[in-house]
C-alpha cells in the first residue's frame, strides 16, 4: 500500500472509474440515466453511502469478526441507504419520485459492497475515505455523462436542477431510442469503447 | 466458542446502533416528508377535486382519529360553502397499494371526484388508473355509501382493459372509503361546523 491518499482518490476518477473500467453497478447506470439530473442525483446518493460505509467499515475493521463481515457490511450499507432515502424524501422529493425504487436498491449495488470488502476492510480511515469519495465522484461523473449523452441525443435537451435547457433547437428531431432501455446499453457500450480507445494509446 | 460470542455481540450491537440511527432520522424527517408528499403528490389531486376552492385545502386540513390511525381531511370552501371534503383511502392493486384521494359532498353523500395519488402499477397498463381521466371520472356523482365492484365481478365499474386487478383495487379502495366515511361522518360534520365560524 504505497499509494498516497491523493492517488487513492484520483484512481476512482479515471483508472478505476466504476461503470466504465470496473463494469460494476450497471443496474442503476442503465436504468436511471435518462436525464443528466437523474444520473447526478443517483451518483450523489451513492457517493454519500459509499463514503459513510467506507469510513464506518474502516473504523470497525479490527472489531468485525471475519466470518460475519459481509453481514456487518450489509447492515452498515443498508442503514445509510435508508438514511439517504429518508433525507431525499424530506428535501428532494421530486428527484426521489423519479429515481424511485433505485434508491433502496443502492444496498445491492456491488460497488458499495465491493469497496467495503476490497478496500475499507483492509485500510485505515483516511485512505478509505479518499477511496470512497473518489469512486463515488467517478460514479457520479459516469452517470452524469451517460445521462447527458442519452438525453442530448434522445431528447435534444439537458436537465439540471429541474430546469430543462433545450440545447438543440426545435429543428432537431429527437432520436428517442436513446432514452429507452436499449439505448442505455448502446450508449454504455459506445462510452466503454471510447474509454478503451483513449486508454489504449 | 469465544469467536462465536464475539460474532453475536458485534452483530447485535451493530444492528441496535443502526436501528437507533434510523429511528432518529425517521423522527427528524417525518413531518417534512409528510409536507413534501402533500405538496407534490396529494396537493395536485386535492386541487383537482376541490376545484374553485377559495382557501388552501392543504393548509386547512384537519385530522380525525379512526381507531389507531389518524386520517387527514381536506376542506375546500367553494362558493362560500364548506360541504365538500377530500380524504384518502387505499386499495390493493396489482403490485402494492393504490392510494386514492376522494372528494365527497356531505349533503348528498355523492362523490365529487376521485384521483389516484400513489401507486406502483405496471406502466402503460395499470398506471392508466392515474393517467387516464376517463377511468376515475366514471365515479363522479355516484353515491359513496355503496359497494364498488368491477363489471366482471358483477358490479358497476368499467374496468381498464388489461388491468382488471388494478381496477378492482381502485374499487376496493372506494368501498373502503365508503366505510370510513359512514363511520366518521358525524365527526366530519362536527369539524366543518367549527370551520364556518
Amino acid at each position: 500500500m504505497a499509494k498516497s491518499i491523493v492517488q487513492e482518490f484520483t484512481k476512482g476518477l479515471w483508472e478505476e472509474i466504476p461503470p466504465f473500467r470496473l463494469v460494476l453497478g450497471l443496474c442503476p447506470v442503465l436504468a436511471v440515466t435518462k436525464t443528466v439530473e437523474n444520473g447526478i442525483g443517483m451518483g450523489m446518493a451513492t457517493t454519500f453511502v459509499l463514503v459513510c460505509s467506507n469510513i464506518l467499515v474502516s473504523l470497525l475493521r479490527n472489531i468485525i469478526p471475519n466470518k460475519v463481515r459481509i453481514a456487518c457490511f450489509i447492515i452498515i450499507i443498508a442503514t445509510f441507504v435508508t438514511v439517504v432515502e429518508l433525507l431525499m424524501q424530506a428535501y428532494a422529493y421530486p428527484l426521489f419520485l423519479k429515481l424511485g425504487i433505485f434508491i433502496p436498491l443502492i444496498v445491492v449495488n456491488c460497488i458499495v459492497l465491493g469497496r467495503s470488502e476490497a478496500f475499507a476492510f483492509k485500510n485505515p480511515i483516511l485512505p478509505s475515505l479518499a477511496d470512497g469519495l473518489g469512486i463515488g465522484i467517478g460514479f457520479t461523473l459516469a452517470l452524469g455523462s451517460l445521462g447527458a449523452v442519452r438525453e442530448l441525443i434522445g431528447n435534444g435537451t439537458l436537465t439540471i436542477w429541474e430546469t430543462t435547457i433545450p440545447v438543440l433547437g426545435s429543428w432537431y428531431q429527437p432520436f428517442t431510442f436513446m432514452v429507452e432501455a436499449p439505448g442505455a446499453f448502446v450508449g454504455l457500450g459506445l462510452m466503454l469503447c471510447l474509454m478503451n480507445l483513449v486508454g489504449s494509446k | 466458542m469465544n469467536e462465536m460470542i464475539k460474532m453475536v455481540v458485534v452483530l447485535t450491537i451493530l444492528s441496535s446502533f443502526s436501528g437507533g440511527l434510523l429511528a432518529t432520522v425517521r423522527n427528524g424527517t417525518k413531518d417534512k416528508i409528510e409536507n413534501q408528499q402533500l405538496q407534490f403528490v396529494k396537493g395536485p389531486a386535492i386541487e383537482n377535486i376541490l376545484q374553485g376552492a377559495s382557501n388552501d385545502p392543504v393548509a386547512d386540513r384537519f385530522k380525525i382519529k379512526d381507531g389507531d390511525v389518524e386520517r387527514n381531511f381536506f376542506v375546500g370552501i367553494i362558493d362560500g360553502k364548506t360541504n365538500i371534503v377530500a380524504f384518502e383511502s387505499e386499495g390493493k392493486g396489482f403490485s402494492g397499494d393504490i392510494g386514492l384521494m376522494i372528494g365527497i359532498n356531505l349533503d348528498t353523500d355523492k362523490i365529487v371526484g376521485v384521483n389516484v395519488t400513489t401507486h406502483s402499477e405496471t406502466p402503460g397498463v395499470g398506471s392508466k388508473a392515474k393517467s387516464d381521466p376517463k377511468f376515475v371520472s366514471q365515479f363522479t356523482n355516484l353515491n359513496l355509501i355503496n359497494e364498488f365492484k368491477v363489471k366482471p365481478d358483477g358490479g358497476q365499474v368499467d374496468a381498464i382493459s388489461g388491468a382488471t386487478v388494478t381496477s378492482r383495487g381502485v374499487s376496493m379502495g372506494l368501498t373502503q372509503a365508503g366505510i370510513i366515511y359512514k363511520k366518521l361522518k358525524p365527526q366530519i360534520a362536527e369539524q366543518l361546523k367549527s370551520f364556518k365560524k
